[in-house]
């Protein structure tokens, strides 16, 4: 077995070995629900879809995710534990790599979870199940990236508040900067639709917003993808520059 | 072996490990002593390969710390300052991580696991939670995840620290027993520990070796090498006696105890002399020994000339 998969597991089970992993999911599930049917109005619609429950999903995962990324490294550091980790025979890469992917497993069964809504809409109505498949992916991959943001301010940082504050305001910055009362703020000071493009192509929404209409653009994806890989190689480089204090 | 050549770290101005070098061989237990803050720790989570050295190299049986580290890591047994494991992991699950992550497999998984458990006597607590155990079962979990895979060198910092003395003894009588044909390197402040598992001793005071030594060539430093105290009837009487010997070059009473000591000069023995001498002048002893001499002078000396030299 591969370093990676064995830090994956470790770390996978130490999420269900403390109450975080129940209180995470239960807390997920009940705001999610919530949000959908008191905040979405799903069935004051009448539309069999779940763009209700969906689109709150990065206003959840705003709070919801540093919370599970804050741990990360900071805890690590903090108990010392980062000196083990670091001189067994792991690379920088696998251990970032194993803790990262333990996170975005535990998400997605937090995610996963939710499947009676899916049934649900599936019993009311006739949605079209292929753009809820889709939304899925993008609400997973959307996670990813933000877990990918909090494993890097996680290692700046032994206390895990701080990794918790600076997460939720750099995931902030990357949501806002799709947000369509920002953009309307760019293009009212005359910047060019150019440069409103690219502050709107860096956010999470607009690439989310793609994804859940149904439509699997390359470019989405590999938004994510890219986000997730940029983010944590920082961290092997911030992990590198602070551990020794 | 391990091999370090002038190996430094340095934190901007601040330098913690300054041009350190020296060489430890296969059935050598190297005792690292220092005041807190001289650089101990530092050199050995470099030679454990978790702080990267600032200049100079450090290499383990030849695989450098650094251009290959991942070598160097599969043969060290490190333990850590304070030994940090994770919490909420029960002892058997800890130590199954560290055997899979140390690559290790089947029958030989089983039997090391065995054998860590059985020999740092974690059988009681092996299904229990690490946070719930008592500082000293943490330090020989530590231990234990340190010496699993049965690596042919050993770092281990401050590893009786926080245990009662009957655990010190059984870690020590550990460290003894896998000396033999290992590389180990101990770091301690406890003198005592040093005589009890070390053959040579490096001090190390504000990042420099001061002295690089067998720990008896060490005690010779130490103006209590071959001195003789005693108590007696009459202190006065006997201290008068001992300085009329030629080759005593001084005489003290302990102003608590009234404890004698006669210094010889150097290179001379003079307990025989010390004993005639009393015995002709009729001076009625309790007690008499000849000091080995006193390795917590000689550190203390060694650590704080360097001090004033700086």
């Amino acid at each position: 077995m591969s370093p990676t998969r064995i830090l994956f597991r470790r770390e996978l089970a130490s999420y269900f070995a403390t109450p975080v992993a129940y209180v995470f999911i239960v807390i997920f599930l009940l705001l999610s629900g919530a949000f959908t049917f008191y905040m979405g109005g799903f069935y004051e619609r009448g539309q069999a879809d779940l763009q209700p429950f969906f689109g709150f999903h990065p206003w959840l995962y705003l709070f919801l995710i540093p919370a599970v990324a804050m741990r990360l490294w900071a805890e690590e550091r903090k108990s010392g534990s980062i000196e083990l980790l670091l001189t067994l025979p792991v690379t920088m890469g696998q251990a970032v790599l194993g803790k990262f992917f333990a996170a975005w497993a535990f998400v997605g069964i937090a995610l996963a979870l939710t499947f009676p809504i899916w049934i649900t809409v599936n019993y009311l109505g006739d949605p079209d199940n292929g753009v809820i498949f889709a939304s899925y992916l993008g609400s997973l991959l959307m996670a990813g990236a933000f877990l990918a943001v909090g494993s890097c301010l996680s290692a700046m940082t032994r206390n895990q508040v701080v990794a918790f504050i600076l997460t939720v305001v750099a995931c902030f910055l990357l949501l806002l900067s799709g947000f369509p009362m920002v953009l309307d703020f760019f293009r009212g000071l005359g910047f060019p639709q150019g440069v409103i493009d690219a502050i709107s192509g860096l956010s999470f929404l607009t690439h989310f917003n793609a994804i859940s209409k149904g439509v699997l653009d390359l470019r989405d994806l590999f938004y994510f993808g890219l986000m997730i890989g940029f983010w944590l190689y920082a961290t092997t480089i911030v992990i590198d520059l602070k551990k020794a204090d | 072996m391990i091999e370090t050549r002038n190996l430094s770290k340095h934190y901007g101005e601040f330098v913690a490990v300054d041009r350190i070098s020296f060489r430890v061989e296969p059935g050598q237990v190297l005792g690292f002593l220092g005041p807190n803050g001289a650089g101990k720790s530092t050199t050995m989570k470099m030679l454990a390969g978790f702080l990267t050295p600032s200049a100079g190299s450090a290499s383990i049986c030849g695989h450098d710390v650094v251009d290959s580290a991942l070598a160097a890591k599969r043969l060290i047994g490190y333990l850590p300052e304070g030994a940090p494991s994770y919490g909420e992991m029960s002892v058997r699950g800890f130590l199954e991580f560290v055997a899979d992550i140390r690559g290790l497999a089947g029958d030989q998984r089983r039997r090391r696991l065995d054998d860590v458990i059985g020999r740092l006597s974690l059988q009681d607590v092996v299904q229990q939670s690490i946070e719930t155990l008592s500082k000293g079962f943490k330090r020989r979990v530590g231990l234990a995840q340190a010496i699993l895979h049965d690596p042919q060198v050993l770092v281990l910092d401050e590893p009786t620290d926080g245990l009662d003395p009957n655990q010190k003894h059984e870690v020590r009588a550990l460290i003894q027993a896998m000396a033999k044909e290992k590389t180990i390197i101990v770091s301690t402040h406890i003198l005592e520990e040093v005589h009890a598992v070390c053959n040579r001793a490096i001090i190390i005071a504000r990042g420099k070796v001061l002295a690089d030594d067998t720990p008896r060539a060490l005690e010779a430093r130490s103006r209590f090498h071959q001195a003789v105290s005693l108590s007696a009837e009459n202190a006065q009487a006997a201290r008068d006696v001992l300085v009329r010997i030629g080759d005593v070059a001084a005489v003290e009473i302990d102003t608590q105890d009234q404890r004698v000591t006669a210094f010889p000069r150097p290179g001379k023995a003079i307990f025989g002399a010390v004993v005639e001498a009393l015995k002709a002048n009729g001076i009625q002893l309790r007690e008499i020994a000849l000091e080995q001499g006193r390795l917590d002078e000689v550190f203390r000396q060694i650590t704080t000339t360097a001090k004033d030299a700086a």
